[in-house]
């Protein structure tokens, strides 16, 4: 309590006696609240790097994230890709000539389309002389396609950049399986009849069986759903406190959107239905509703269900970074700066989804900064689990010293201030564009908030993770 | 009511042990003096859940001994007793381990029959109780459970009675043996081990409190037989008397065609199993313990766990801890041996660098490496991302480059000295000082190799057996010069491969190839004397020997055979006689190399299982036939020529100091020449039968064919006086 109280005052300088004014009082009703960061100072004023551009964010958009199977299942990624673009235009205003570079990430591949950031970027109306390409990095693709953008504005090569990110999980490819490919494959290449024969007669049944695309690791063979109930079990995570946790993201994420705070939607009118114009995987229950679910993967003991895992998702997002002086010279008024970023990776087998807890500080070591500098969170939520497991992992001196090579922990990220508008558990997931979600969600937290310094992170398959500093730009 | 359950945890290995207090209330009913003296089981109450912990002090593994039967029986009665405790979890306190089984100390301390049988009986006592408790019982079980320890855990399956095989906890979750499983946990806020073990308990309790909740109803509720080995139609079938003397009759057959009659204890196990379906489970149970007990006091049974005790000690390094651990290792020579070791060490973690003369060797060798782990693919004990990542730990070249960083070079290059001797001088112009250089060579002795080096204590040998992914065995040679520190990393490296390590002296021919030598040598002596080598190797394998002895040779292979008869039989002379090793020459000739060649004294083709003669052996047989002294030609004649050549020779290494101790004599037996394992090793098996009788056989050889059969002196020494043996 206190501390949200003491919220948009600990930003002014110790100087201002008005800030003081408002801090005694606090002081003088419990103790409790001397420890409150009330008037302490920023450990940097700002992160601004002599002999490097500053990258800022002009704006960032998203179509709304729905369930897969509902008003998106019959479009392909490009489609959803094209809407976010067009909602960026309109919202930004941009010329499209000036945008030298277009960046998309996306997971699960649609084949005709495995370049879906071109595809989008011709269908959005955007020159046929802006280059564009599609990452992959699993579900920190969007994070990807963004510092790849910050990494091209910093090094000089370009000034404007769009970066953004699909996922369509109503559709996925669903394949032959390979011997029945290969018997195509060998069929086309078959010269005469008798050749075409003897291949047909190798032909079984059992060549139909199709190839599901596996939202398994590859290496391990294990869905990331089970991973993340092991790793919930290790650090003792309880049903009960990711029902709770869920909960909370789901009644914070419908808060948000009933205050209208979720303001980088923007509307899509889907061809031949209605235009959606909020999310609709958002559904706060009750912690009864939801101790009923049987758990989804370790069966019958697991923790981790439906209710407390995020779902599979459509949706897509885009957002515009550009070169600090660039931007301002084109009389934009960005909302945040794109700062010191890191990747880690580690163990794809016990500690898949442990990405945040690595990066979290180094990412901070980095642009130096404390924990306590963070006024924003935005942690990407797999699971309930997960973003517990991760807090247990910050807290404990234990693993800090055993598996993170450090002295002391990492310290506890304060809830009041962590994905305060919701996050992927009640927002949705969809893969490959939920990094964008992030940072916007990020910059216009700090905007409506007060503070200077958000906190991006996020894991990923393949045990990989992400961090990322984004700074208000001033007012 | 089988009111025992299990839940199995895919096992993980590891030493780490548990030290655990908070979160239980530590309860006990009988006073707190009892909990204090319990030193096996100790037990704690959550809620209305007894979590029993078997612990056997200073011990890796915890075994079914007479302390922990008696306590036990008296934390269980307790637990029965208790009007708070509902329901009971079974668990280890030591990660990775369960129950191993009966201790083997206890087994041999006993002196009578009837000490084991009484001791089998306690055991049977308290077991049925668990069967029948009011209360449910779930075994909570991480790592192995074998044995007394599976009867326990989860009450037997027939066909595990009878094999005693390995059962991996996901197929025992298919065999419908375990209930559920729990996966491995990796790092959290505590060590892994000791979290998934806190884990498997916290699921054990839920699991506990829902069958005594009836919320989790037993399906398993059927009798100890019916339920684990047959379906509900073919338990139908065995109430009809007939089909269950058909079935018994069926069971035996299959078991004496694998046993060879030889091990006595799978066909008690079977009569056992018919005493209590024909005669009630009260007689099955009185019949099994006594069985059990006459099982015990059998030679087979002492040989047995002789061979236990002295795998035990090859397990050790004798030799300490090596000032530096062999990280990187690199092989000359990709054939069969080469690559052999090659992929034990690759899936050890060992940086392994294959080197050949020739590509086509190289790929060769390569892919015997990748088949070998593709098989296990196959067999689902890897997954195709572990198979991949343990094949990046080998790189296959044709050059030397890389070997400055290797840590052992181990050759396994053509058995030739002056090859062996240009490789051992190109090698150390390029491996760095601290570099041990073994020599996997069967007869060569290793201070002729060693010969030509600058650094000859860095010079050791190291004997595998092929295949070497199948074979235990490894046999390391230690010459004059080899220092002390070169022999602990050779032992550290074969423990790291998983071998069985015995440690011999140098020699020609060191101690295995020298045992065999003589025995082949009177294989050879019997084919010419016109014994089919069908009728060879039924004659072998019916005395204990896993493959007959022609069959051997031709694993072997005839050219390495003739090589080493050469070798061996100008430095040992007549007692290497007997056959005419033309025979062997005579074959090479032709071509007929054993498998590798497709002939041999068989026909071997690629798919056919069948074998057959190879008829053109014929005309070699004719050429070289002695006629038979029929005195001397009887089978058991036949078997014993070669069996107390064998032995013989054996005891002549421990008499020269080839051996350290008759125990790594037998060890090498057993696990590398495939000496019956029913015997125990040529130690043994002098001490089990009797050196008389041997020496006596010996003398009746010698009196026919000469100088080969003469007993050497530490034989006939214990020949005439009894009571010395080589164990005590």
């Amino acid at each position: 309590m206190t501390t949200i109280l003491a919220y948009p005052f600990k930003n002014l300088p110790t100087t201002s006696k008005w800030a003081l004014r408002f801090a005694i009082r606090p002081l003088s009703c419990s103790s409790q609240l001397r420890a409150a960061p009330a008037v302490q100072t920023k450990t940097k004023k700002t992160l601004a790097k002599p002999n490097i551009r500053n990258v800022v964010v002009v704006d960032g958009v998203r179509t709304p994230f729905l369930l897969s199977g509902t008003s998106y299942k019959d479009l392909m990624p490009h489609d959803l890709a094209r809407a976010a673009l067009t909602g960026l235009l309109h919202r930004t205003s941009v010329p499209k000539e000036v945008v030298d570079y277009i960046i998309f990430g996306t997971v699960i591949q649609e084949v005709k389309t495995s370049n879906v950031a071109r595809e989008a970027a011709l269908g959005a109306g955007f020159s046929d002389k802006t280059p564009a390409h599609t990452v992959t990095m699993a579900c920190i693709s969007a994070n990807q396609a963004m510092t790849t953008g910050v990494g091209l504005i910093a090094s000089g090569q370009c000034d404007v950049i769009v970066a953004g990110g699909v996922e369509l999980m109503s559709d996925v490819p669903i394949r032959h399986s390979r011997k029945m490919r290969k018997l195509m494959l060998d069929l086309n290449k078959a010269k005469s009849m008798g050749q075409r024969l003897s291949l047909i007669s190798k032909f079984r049944l059992n060549f139909l069986a199709p190839e599901l695309p596996a939202v398994a690791e590859f290496s391990t063979s294990e869905t990331m759903g089970h991973s993340a109930d092991r790793l919930a079990a290790a650090f003792a995570v309880s049903r009960l406190e990711q029902d709770e946790y869920a909960l909370r993201s789901h009644s914070l994420a419908k808060k948000a959107q009933d205050e209208g705070l979720l303001s980088d939607i923007v509307p899509f009118k889907v061809p031949g239905k209605d235009t959606v114009t909020k999310d609709n995987g958002i559904r706060p229950s009750s912690l009864e509703q939801m101790a009923k679910l049987k758990p989804a993967f370790i069966k019958p003991y697991g923790t981790v269900t439906a209710a407390n895992s995020s779902f599979l998702t459509d949706g897509a997002s885009a957002i515009l970074i550009m070169a600090e002086e660039k931007a301002l010279a084109m009389g934009y008024k960005p909302k945040a700066y794109l700062r010191d970023f890191m990747y880690v990776s580690q163990d794809p087998k016990d500690q898949l989804l442990l990405g945040p807890t690595y990066a979290t500080p180094k990412v901070l070591e980095k642009a130096g900064l404390t924990m306590n500098d963070i006024d924003a969170f935005e942690f990407h939520e797999a699971f309930s689990g997960q973003i517990l497991a991760n807090f247990k992992a910050m807290d404990s001196d234990w693993f800090a010293e055993n598996y993170m090579g450090r002295k002391t922990k990492v310290g506890l990220p304060p809830l009041e201030k962590f994905n305060n508008w919701g996050g992927s558990l009640s927002l949705g997931h969809p893969f490959g564009a939920t990094g964008c979600r992030l940072v916007m969600a990020a910059a216009n937290r700090l905007r409506k908030e007060g503070g200077q310094y958000g906190l991006v992170a996020a894991c990923a398959a393949g045990g990989q993770g992400h961090a990322m500093i984004v700074e208000a730009y001033p007012k | 009511m089988v009111a025992c359950r299990a839940i199995g945890i895919l096992s993980r290995f590891s030493a780490f042990r548990i030290l655990r207090s908070r979160g239980y209330i530590c309860r006990n009913f009988t006073g707190s003096s009892a909990l204090l003296t319990r030193t096996h089981i100790n037990y704690g109450v959550k809620g209305d859940v007894a979590v029993v912990r078997i612990n056997s002090p200073n011990s890796k593994v915890n075994t079914l001994s007479k302390e922990l039967h008696s306590e036990f029986t008296e934390v269980m009665n307790e637990i029965w007793a208790s009007d708070q405790i509902r329901s009971a979890v079974l668990i280890s306190s030591k990660p990775g381990c369960f129950i191993a089984g009966a201790d083997i100390n206890m087994l041999s301390a006993c002196k009578t029959l009837q000490e084991v049988t009484q001791l089998s009986q306690e055991a049977q006592r308290i077991l049925e109780k668990l069967e029948k408790s009011p209360k449910p019982v779930v075994a909570a079980i991480n790592g192995s459970c074998l044995g007394g320890g599976l009867e326990v855990g989860v009450p037997a399956a027939l066909d595990m009675m009878l094999t005693g095989r390995n059962i991996r906890a996901d197929r025992a979750k298919k065999m419908g043996l375990v209930d559920q499983l729990v996966e491995p946990l990796g790092p959290g806020l505590k060590p892994p081990e000791e979290r998934t073990m806190e884990y498997l308990e916290e699921v054990a309790i839920t699991f506990a409190k829902g069958l005594a909740d009836k919320k989790i109803s037993p399906k398993r509720d059927k009798g100890l037989v019916e339920t684990f080995y047959f379906t509900e139609l073919t338990a139908y079938a065995m109430t009809i008397p007939f089909v269950r003397q058909q079935v018994y009759k069926k069971v035996e057959e299959k078991v004496r065609k694998q046993t060879k009659g030889l091990y006595p204890a799978p066909l008690k196990i079977i009569d056992v199993v018919k005493t209590g379906i024909e005669q009630g489970s009260d007689a099955g149970y009185l019949s099994e313990s006594q069985k059990f007990g006459e099982l015990i006091m059998t030679k087979e049974s002492k040989a047995l766990m002789g061979l236990y005790h002295g795998q035990v000690l090859c397990k050790k390094n004798k030799f300490g801890a090596p000032q530096k651990d062999v990280k990187h290792l690199a092989i000359l020579g990709a054939g069969l041996m080469g690559a052999g070791i090659a992929q034990v060490s690759v899936d050890k973690g060992l940086k392994t660098i294959l080197k050949d003369a020739t590509l086509t060797g190289l790929d060769r060798g390569q892919q015997q490496v990748f088949r070998g782990l593709n098989d296990k693919v196959k067999k689902k004990a890897l997954t195709s991302f572990e198979r991949d990542s343990i094949f990046s730990n080998l790189t296959g070249q044709l050059d030397y480059q890389g070997f400055e960083k290797a840590d052992m070079v181990i050759e396994a290059v053509f058995e030739d000295l002056s090859l062996k001797h240009r490789v051992l001088k190109e090698v150390e112009a390029v491996i760095p000082d601290h570099c041990i250089f073994a020599s996997n060579t069967s007869a060569l002795p290793i201070s002729e190799i060693a010969a030509v080096s600058k650094r000859p204590e860095k010079v050791i040998g190291m004997h595998y057996f092929s295949p070497v992914d199948k074979m235990q065995l490894l046999e390391i040679i230690t010459t004059e010069k080899t220092s002390r520190d070169t022999s602990a990393s050779a032992v550290a490296v074969g423990l790291k491969q998983g071998k069985v390590i015995i440690v011999v002296k140098d020699g020609p021919g060191f101690y295995t190839t020298r045992c065999l030598a003589p025995m082949m040598s009177e294989v050879i002596r019997i084919l010419q004397e016109g014994v089919d080598p069908k009728k060879l190797d039924s004659l072998t394998t019916s005395f204990g020997f896993p493959v007959g002895a022609a069959t051997l040779v031709d694993e072997v292979g005839v050219d390495v055979a003739k090589h080493v008869a050469e070798d061996l039989g100008k430095v040992f002379g007549e007692r290497f006689g007997g056959g005419n090793p033309e025979l062997l020459t005579q074959m090479v000739s032709k071509g007929f190399l054993g498998r590798k060649s497709g002939k041999g004294f068989y026909i071997y083709q690629e798919g056919v299982k069948r074998k057959d003669l190879n008829s053109d052996m014929d005309s070699i047989l004719a050429s070289l036939k002695l006629p038979p002294n029929s005195e001397v030609s009887s089978d058991e004649d036949i078997q014993f020529r070669l069996v107390t050549r064998f032995v013989n020779e054996a005891v002549m290494c421990l008499q020269e100091g080839i051996l350290a101790t008759p125990a790594e004599g037998d060890i090498g037996a057993v696990f590398g020449l495939g000496f019956p394992p029913c015997l125990g090793g040529p130690f043994r098996f002098v001490d089990l039968y009797g050196a008389q009788k041997i020496v006596d056989r010996l003398k009746k050889y010698e009196a026919a064919y000469g100088k080969q059969f003469t007993p050497c002196q530490l034989l006939a020494d214990h020949a005439n006086s009894p009571n010395k043996k080589f164990y005590q």
